[in-house]
Formats: structure tokens, sequence, C-alpha cells
């Protein structure tokens, strides 16, 4: 009787295993109301949840007693006042042996960075208004910064340090501007990041980091932009600029395109005229007024060139030509327009010229196709006329004849 | 006549009896009546095949049939190759004038009731030959290896892969494998190039020949009076060529004005993008697959809308041997009504089609 055996023994198992399963904090606090419930609303989509962890991996207790004097045991923490947070979470957040059970790959120093951070020193000196762990990741119902609905997703990430740095009351005790996030929606890294959902566009953690977010210095923002503009940090290391805004002081980078306001950068921002950033500096009359009116003067034109090219080989589209070829050929010089705005930042005139000329050399062709491209659809359309003409005349042709055939035959 | 035409002439004559060619056509004759104009869509439709033919022909001398070449021989065709844009723009313009021409033949015959005996024949292989310029149709639409021509195949053999029973063993069959690629292509060109259109030529060498043996019908509504006759040449042949070079000059135009786009290159990669759709004489399947129900009576809506298209067309070939009433030669309503009905549905599809949010 091999079978019964078996089964009783699975029966004496069931209630240890329905006893392993039990919760009484969910179960208690499913009854309960607002934020007493929250916890257990907030667990259903929690991360820990899905690693197996729940309520007494981090509050402590037993949750396999019904009573909820026995459940609150000695090992049962409670809830961490807000300037023990960082270290609450640490518990498991800095123990690499322990993260490596779940995902290897986890970082473990975000305690030590935080403590770095304007945040930390805050919170050292006993400021309990400052970010903790739970004011960006959420108390209960935590979600990976890999998750779209997560507040520290790339495109929520601005929204969640301006729920603190856009309060106008709170910044004020701090004495520094709220307007950080009204700035960072204008610029082009917010078109990237929200029109274009660009995730590698940057938001606030990009440039100030993540758990050690700080202010950078006046020297480290050249360092913090080249991280993603390298060639335009290098061409200005190379010119007569770099050592006129360090001996004056200036931040390179923002000095002309701004803080969390980088507006798409124009060709206007180049040049002595309106909205023009050298003509901030320099004197009209001086060499470098002249020159930055000459760089103007050949972007101005090559831009301009591109898109009269452009011009014609739409109207060309749209008489129906096809034209891939040279529009393929058009985008390449409009790349070598880039790089040529990317060349203003080491201010070398003469590389300038250089790179104009071939582009404008390479318009030729362009232009060439477009004007032939033209030429083909006029050509297209007289034929169509004569075509036509020639098909009615023989239509009507036919039409007479059909006509005298109908008549009565004599 | 001068001299050496008469010469030209007599050389052909002696040898292909040209005469009595020529003393048959002018012999036969064809019926003439307030419906007649409806006769003239069977010669269009052979016209735009014969355009149909000697453009493609044209386009193979530079049309590369590879994934990575099908595209790039296309754009090349439609910008370097001297009138290439108008060989291709007339074989993919007249590709679907050709479609709708058959359409219009296709009902006006069912609406005149021509298909009653002796005529079952000739409405059996202009089934056949309609079924099989869609199949023509679908499969050079894959060939110039666009974004819009790719995804569409894919919807389309979707479509086949959810056939009851054989569905998935005819859409690897289709595609050459699990998915759209160079093995799709490969039997999509050979299809579109040799198979079908050489069991189209021999179905339009039997069609037109039961055509010519049979004569043209006339309408049971006209048979009470007698009916005017014309001889089939030059007079009936006059008035195709007329209907023809009126056809050409629209295919012109529209070439000119509207040439048939190259679109982006295909990237399998890619995500479908919204709102693919198949060629427009697809639509009405298309679209009913889309709008019917789940479940109707717990069966899957799309199975039932494919088996009931596949009913559909096989009384729809049937239908010479189910109406009996007009093979006596006696009037059938009913069958007037159904053919109105099934043409209102197809109209309202397609139309729908292209209005309908979210297709």
């Amino acid at each position: 009787m091999k079978i019964p055996a078996a089964l009783m023994f699975c029966l004496l198992l069931l209630p240890g295993a329905l006893l392993a399963q039990k919760n009484s904090c969910v179960e208690c606090h499913g009854k309960l109301e607002d934020e007493l419930k929250a916890p257990v609303e907030g667990l259903k989509l929690d991360i820990h949840q899905q690693f197996g962890l729940s309520c007494q991996d981090c509050h402590g207790g037993n949750p396999a007693q019904d009573d909820a004097d026995k459940a609150k045991d000695k090992t049962f923490k409670g809830a961490p006042k807000r300037a023990q947070v960082p270290e609450f979470c640490a518990r498991c957040h800095s123990d690499s042996a322990y993260i490596r059970n779940f995902n290897p790959r986890l970082r473990v120093d975000q305690l030590d960075l935080y403590r770095t951070s304007r945040h930390g020193e805050l919170l050292k000196k006993g400021d309990t208004k400052v970010a903790v762990c739970t004011d960006c990741h959420g108390v209960h119902g935590i979600q990976t910064a890999k998750h779209p609905k997560s507040a520290t997703f790339p495109w929520n990430v601005p929204q969640t340090c301006g729920r603190c740095h856009a309060d106008v009351n709170l910044m004020k005790t701090y004495k520094i501007p709220a307007g950080q996030l009204g700035d960072y929606k204008q610029s082009v890294h917010a078109r990237a990041l929200f029109e274009k959902k660009d995730l590698s566009a940057p938001a606030c953690n990009s440039c100030h980091g993540n758990h050690g977010a700080a202010p950078p210095n006046v020297k480290s923002i050249a360092f913090v932009c080249r991280q993603c503009h390298p060639s335009a940090g290098e061409l200005f290391s190379k010119s007569p600029h770099k050592k006129a805004f360090d001996e004056a002081g200036f931040s390179e980078c923002d000095a002309c395109h701004g803080k969390h306001k980088i507006l798409p950068p124009t060709d206007a921002m180049l040049g002595t005229g309106e909205g023009a950033v050298c003509a901030q500096c320099h004197e009209p009359g001086s060499k470098p007024f002249a020159a930055a009116a000459r760089m103007k003067d050949l972007l101005g034109g090559f831009s301009g060139e591109i898109e009269a090219n452009r011009s014609l080989l739409d109207l060309a589209e749209r008489k129906g030509v096809e034209v891939a070829d040279p529009k393929y050929r058009l985008q390449e010089v409009h790349t070598l327009l880039v790089s040529v705005r990317n060349l203003t930042h080491g201010l070398d005139l003469a590389d300038l010229e250089q790179k104009v000329g071939e582009g404008k050399s390479l318009l030729v062709g362009v232009r060439a196709s477009a004007e032939g491209a033209l030429r083909e659809a006029r050509l297209r359309r007289t034929g169509l006329i004569v075509a036509t003409i020639c098909l009615i005349l023989f239509a009507f042709a036919f039409y007479l004849k059909i006509r005298q055939m109908r008549r009565p035959r004599p | 006549m001068n001299a050496t035409l008469q010469k030209i002439w007599a050389f052909f004559d002696e040898r292909f009896l040209v005469h009595s060619l020529v003393a048959l056509a002018k012999k036969k004759t064809v019926p003439e009546h307030k419906h007649s104009f409806w006769y003239y869509f069977g010669g269009i439709a052979l016209f735009l095949t014969a355009l149909q033919i000697a453009t493609g022909i044209l386009l193979l001398l530079y049309y590369t049939p590879t994934v990575d070449g099908a595209h790039e021989s296309v754009q090349f065709i439609m910008s370097q190759v001297k009138f290439g844009w108008l060989i291709r723009s007339v074989h993919s313009w007249t590709a679907n004038i050709v479609i709708g021409v058959l359409f219009i033949h296709m009902f006006s015959t069912f609406f005149m009731k021509a298909y009653r005996a002796p005529r079952e024949l000739t409405w059996v292989t202009g089934f056949f030959l309609f079924v099989l310029f869609l199949a023509i149709g679908f499969s050079g639409y894959l060939l110039p290896w666009n974004e819009l021509s790719y995804f569409a195949t894919r919807v389309g053999t979707d479509i086949a892969g959810s056939l009851p029973f054989v569905g998935k063993a005819l859409k690897t069959f289709i595609l050459g494998g699990p998915a759209v690629g160079q093995a799709t292509l490969t039997r999509f060109f050979w299809l579109h190039i040799a198979i079908l259109p050489l069991a189209a030529a021999m179905l339009i060498g039997i069609h037109v020949l039961l055509v010519q043996i049979q004569g043209m019908s006339t309408p049971i509504s006209l048979k009470a009076k007698p009916v005017k006759e014309i001889s089939f040449f030059p007079d009936f042949i006059y008035k195709d060529v007329l209907g023809w070079t009126l056809i050409l000059i629209l295919v012109g135009i529209l070439c000119v004005f509207l040439p048939w786009e190259v679109g982006k290159k295909a990237d399998p990669f890619a995500a479908t993008p919204l709102g693919i759709k198949p060629e427009w004489y697809f639509t009405f399947m298309f679209t009913t697959l889309k709008l019917i129900p789940s479940h109707v009576f717990s069966i899957e809506g799309e199975k039932l809308a494919i088996l009931g298209f596949m009913l559909g067309g096989a009384l729809w070939l049937l239908v010479p041997f189910i109406n009996r009433r007009a093979s006596r030669e006696r009037p059938s309503p009913a069958f007037t009504v159904a053919g109105a009905v099934i043409l209102l549905y197809i109209v309202v599809m397609t139309i729908l089609t292209y209005t309908l949010h979210g297709l």
C-alpha cells in the first residue's frame, strides 16, 4: 500500500506548507485603511516582492503569528525615522554578498555615494527635509529604474527631482533657485528625452550624479558636458578661448549655452547680430568680432545653399522625379554642415573655410542633379502633352470613322 | 494600296492565309444594344495585359530579384534608366487598372447573365483568370522589396496561414520558410514572371477562343426583339481601339503626374508600420477579417470569414450551373439582387478600409 502512505505523508506536510506561506502583516494591514493599508497595495508592484522578499525582510517581526503582539516580536523594527532611512535600506543594499543572491550586477555603493551628496551632507547635519532613498524611489511599490513607470526611469527623473527642486518655498530655505525644472523642460535635452523618447538624452542625474547628487563646480562643468560632447570639448581646449576662459574663471560650455535651459543651438548664436553670444564679450572693431562675423557668413552661406538645394530636390520630387540619390548626397553635405558647426568651437577660420569649401564643391553635383531632375519633369510634361494631343487626334479620327460606318451604306 | 504594300500583303497572305482570317472577321457579327458598352471591358483588359507583358519584359532587363538588390535595381530603373520611370509606372498603374477592369468585366457578365449556357466554360475560365490576375498582383507587389510591400505580404500570408487545417503548411509553402525573405522573393519572382503569366496566357487563349466560337451573349431582356448586329471587323474592333486609346491617355497622365513610388527599402527587423494594408483589391477581405468579432457562435471569427470567402468564391464559380432559370432564358432577379449585395459589400468594405481609423 505505497500510495496511501505517500498520500498520508503529503497531508502531514500540508499544514506546515500553508503556515510557511502565511503573512499576517498582509492579512491585517489589508483590512485596515488609508496609510496603514497602502503598504499592502504597494507591495503588489514592488521589485522586492518580485525577488521573494516581504514585509519581515525590512521590518522584522514574525508574519506567521496571527496575534499582532506576538507578530511584533523582538526582531520587529517597525518603520524607520527619516534620518535612519539611508542606513535602513543600506543594510541590504551595501551588503554585496546578500545583493549578489538577487542581482550580481547591482551596485552596493549607494550609501557611500549618498553620504558624499549634498543631500547626505545636510542629513548628517540633522536636516531631515533633504531627500532620502524613499523620496526618489518610493516607500512601498518600489520599482526598478528600468521600469518606465518608476520615478527613477530617465523620462521621470526631472519630475522626481522637481518635486523638491521646483518647490519655491522649500528651495527658499536653502537659498537656491527653483527654476531648474522649468528651464530644463525648454532645453534641447528635454526635447530629446520627452519628444524623441531618447533614453540616452541627459536628465538631472546625468550631470549631477544619482545617489551622490551635487552641483558640479565651475571647473567640472566642462568635463560633465564632455562626457557626451567630447569632440566639441576637444576643439574648445585647443582654441584661444580655453586660456581666456580659465583666466577669467568662466565655466566653458555654459558661458554660451547656459545651464539647465540649454536651447537647441542655432547659427544665430554665432556672429555679431542679435542673439549672437560672441557679441556678449567681443567689442565691435576687434579682431575676434570680425572673425565671429566671418564665421557667421561662412556658416550662413553654406547652410543657405543646402536649403536651396533641398527645396529644388523637394520640388522635383513633388513633380514625380526620383531623386533619392541626390537627396542622399545632400544628406552627406548636411552631415558636413553639422561638423562645420562643431568646428566653430575651435575658432580656426582656415579649418572652417576648408570644410565649407569641401561642402560647397559637393553641392555643385547635387545642384546639377536637382536641375536635371527639374528639366526631366518639364520634359515629361511636354512629352505627355504631345502624346496626349496625338492620341486624342487618333481617337477622334477613329470616332469619325465609326460614325461614318454607322451611316447606312448605299 | 501601292505596289510595295501589295507585295507585302501577298507575301504574308500566301504563307498565313490572312485573307481568310479577314473574311472570317468581317463575316463575324457582334450584337449591338443599350448594354453593349460593357462588352468593351474584356478588350480593354486584354489590351492592358499586353501592356503589362511588354513593360514587364523591359523591366526584367534591369530588375534584380535579390533581397540586397531588388530595391536598388528598382531605384536604378526609376532614376537612371532612360524612360525607366515610364516603363515601371505604366507596369504598376496598368497592373491596378486591369484588376479594376476585370472586376467591371466580371460583374457586368454576371448582371447580364452572359454566363448562361452554352457559355458556362467562358465564365469558369474567366473566374480562374481573375484569380490568376490577383495572384500575379500579389506576387508582383513584393518585388520592389519596399517597406509597404514587405509588410503587406506579411499581412497577406498571415491571413493564408490562419486557414483551418492547411494554413500553416500553405503559409510555409508560399513563403519558402517561416518568414518573408530571400526564398519568398525568389518564388514570388518566378511566379510573377513565368508560372502565373504562362497559366494566364493559356487561359486567355481558351477564354478568347470560346468567345469567338460562341459569339457574344445578348441579355435575356433584349431577346424578345431582334437585336442589331455589327461586324466584328472593322466596326467592333474600331470601337475597341477607341477605348484602348482613351485608356492609354489616362495611363499616360497617371504616370507623369503620379509616377509609382519606390518607397523605403524593407527592413525585416523594423516594427510593422501602423495602418499597413494589402493592395486595394484585397482590402474588402482584409477589413472583413479585421471587423469580424473574435468568435461567432463559438467559432473563431477570422477562420469563419475565410471559410465564408472560400465558399462564396466556389458559389461564384458555379453560378452558371446554379442559375437554372437563366440557362432556360428566363429572368432570375434573385441572382441580380445577390450580385448587387456582393458588389455593395465589396465597395463599402473597400471604402471603410481607407476611412476607418485604427484598421
